[in-house]
């Protein structure tokens, strides 16, 4: 039900996101989704690729620090309140949202939402309760 | 084990009393044999009758590195080559090395000075000491040498470099102890582990390492590796070569350093007033005893602090802290002196922090400004902003607790800083650019 997600420290300086793209580009890795955060200083993109092991290879080897965090990708009825839904089953069960992002493609007629939350199981069996979709890593790396 | 009893614990009244005798002579012996000193010390007003007590050190002048190369090669040497048995030289930084001279008299003082250290430090008869500092013009492969020699051990004069070959003679020829520098010594664990060596397994059981600064960290990580006690030695080939100041395996705690041969001072670098026991300043050190090349308050550039506190061990010699840092790249950051090898050794003590850091200094309106640019490396890259700033904010605070002035953290990608390849640009004073 968890999906690997890889992030990468970006200092604030231009072509920095340039050089991580074209790197996983030449390799052949396909970026499903990502995000970047950031600061005054730096950046941390966090990003969702098809080959998650050939990523993080070719990035080490130029150099960048990358880490590795689980997430859930979830499926979000795409209509006004959808994501409210969503949240208010987490609200009430007092789970944080340290972070979310949308996927760029739709699966149906609905939105891909990758959630970073402070209690991951937890989160997994309240939204499964609740007959929320939640993607397999498999199925999200092919989306 | 106290290698010179009578002298390393001789009562401070008596060793002040001998101290102010053979300053006296020193000085007698410059003025007339030195032109150089002669000048300067009429410069200064000062003649040698009017040492009177260890008071009026305060009024000779200072002796500078710069000082040796105004007189190079052997302007400052105090003896007539005939004397002279050994020349020893410290490189350099801008081309030409410096000189230093010895009389055999000479050459026994440090042999002797070199068995206080090495027993200090517990060798004795029947230990086998590998020394892997360099032989040749370097002071630390012969002045060990020596020493071992007149303790009565038995020496393996390695030198350095073929780190493989050594790491095979400490297995077959079982030395109990190990000299080096810190940085080899931890590059040894390194190829050992490479090799499959452990050095559970070797007999070291002491470790003498010096020749650059290194921290407590630093001694937890050798000691936890080689599997001895590493003991931290202080010299310059100026002074005397190593021998200058040792610990004590004992207290572990300061240098001692010795006082009957060397008359050490703490001054503050920019005023260049002395400074009270405990205060951290730059260490300045008259040879009382040496014939060839003998030195008057002779700037080290060191950055320590003395304490004459009596020690466990028994001797009396007064003791220096771990070397901090240098006067030459020591930065003043709103009226805090600030040195860069103390906020090396600050990151240090932060699991998975890299000691790879830049400062950069700067002015904003009239307030300096301290940046400190750190690698992020896996060890400590979170995916949360939170994560990352919350590094930053300890960083700072750790900084600012032991060095009492603020600074601000940037993280910055690996590889990003430029890696010391001989002197390693730490410090971007911006400043100076501007000023």
């Amino acid at each position: 039900m968890k999906v690997e997600q890889i992030s990468v420290f970006l200092e604030n300086k231009a072509g920095r996101l340039a050089e991580v793209t074209r790197v996983l580009g030449e390799a052949g890795v396909n970026i499903r989704a990502l995000s970047l955060a950031d600061t005054t200083d730096f950046g941390i993109l966090r990003l969702i690729v098809d080959n998650y092991a050939l990523a993080r290879e070719v990035l080490k080897s130029k150099g960048f620090t990358v880490g590795k965090t689980e997430v859930v990708a979830i499926e979000v009825p795409d209509r006004p309140g959808g994501l409210a839904s969503v949240l208010d089953i987490l609200a009430k069960a007092g789970i944080n949202v340290e972070y979310m992002y949308a996927f760029v493609q739709h699966s149906g007629k609905n939105a891909v939402i990758i959630f970073r939350f402070d209690n991951l199981d937890e989160a997994i069996a309240l939204l499964q309760q609740a007959g929320i979709h939640i993607y397999k890593g498999e199925e999200v790396y092919k989306l | 084990m106290i290698f010179d009893i009578a002298s390393e614990t001789l009562p401070r009244e008596e060793l002040e009393a001998l101290q102010l005798r053979r300053l006296q002579a020193l000085v007698e012996r410059v003025y007339h044999l030195v032109p150089f000193y002669r000048r300067r010390l009429d410069e200064a007003g000062v003649k040698p009758e009017d040492v009177r007590s260890l008071g009026d050190l305060e009024r000779l002048p200072f002796t500078t590195k710069q000082d040796i190369r105004d007189n190079y090669p052997f302007g400052l040497f105090a003896v007539p080559m005939e004397q002279i048995v050994r020349i020893h030289a410290s490189s350099g930084t801008t081309g030409k090395p410096t000189p230093v001279a010895y009389t055999q008299r000479d050459l026994n003082t440090w042999s002797d000075l070199m068995a206080r250290t090495l027993s200090a430090c517990g060798v004795h008869r029947g230990d086998i000491v590998h020394i892997a500092y360099g032989y040749g013009l370097f002071t630390g492969g012969l002045g060990f040498h020596y020493g071992v020699e007149r303790l009565g051990a038995a020496v393996i004069p390695v030198s350095g470099g073929q780190t493989r070959r050594q790491v095979m003679l400490i297995q077959d020829f079982g030395p109990t102890v190990l000299c080096c520098t810190p940085s080899f010594a931890l590059y040894l664990a390194e190829v050992a582990q490479e090799m499959g060596v452990d050095f559970k397994n070797t007999k070291l059981r002491v470790g003498i390492f010096g020749a650059e600064p290194w921290s407590e960290a630093m001694r937890s990580e050798i000691e936890a590796r080689l599997h001895l006690d590493a003991l931290d030695i202080y010299g310059l080939s100026e002074i005397i070569g190593p021998g200058v100041a040792v610990e004590c395996i004992e207290a572990k705690h300061g240098l001692h350093l010795f006082e009957d041969h060397f008359l050490p001072e703490i001054i503050d670098p920019v005023t260049l007033k002395p400074l009270p026991p405990g205060e951290l300043g730059e260490l300045v050190i008259t040879t009382l005893t040496k014939e060839a090349f003998p030195l008057l308050r002779y700037r080290t550039r060191d950055i320590t602090a003395i304490d004459y506190a009596p020690c466990i061990c028994g001797r009396t010699l007064a003791r220096i802290r771990r070397i901090q840092g240098r006067s030459d790249d020591m930065l003043i950051i709103r009226g805090v002196n600030v040195f860069p090898s103390q906020i090396e050794s600050v990151l240090m003590e932060i699991p998975g922090v890299a000691p790879h850091y830049q400062l950069i200094v700067d002015r904003q309106g009239a307030l300096d400004t301290l940046e400190v640019a750190v690698e992020v490396d896996e060890a400590t890259f979170s995916d949360e902003v939170k994560g990352l700033q919350a590094l930053a904010r300890r960083i700072e605070s750790r900084i600012k607790d032991y060095l009492s002035v603020s600074v601000t953290v940037r993280l910055v990608e690996p590889r990003s800083i430029p890696r010391s390849e001989g002197k390693a640009q730490r410090v971007v004073d911006k400043r100076k650019l501007s000023a």
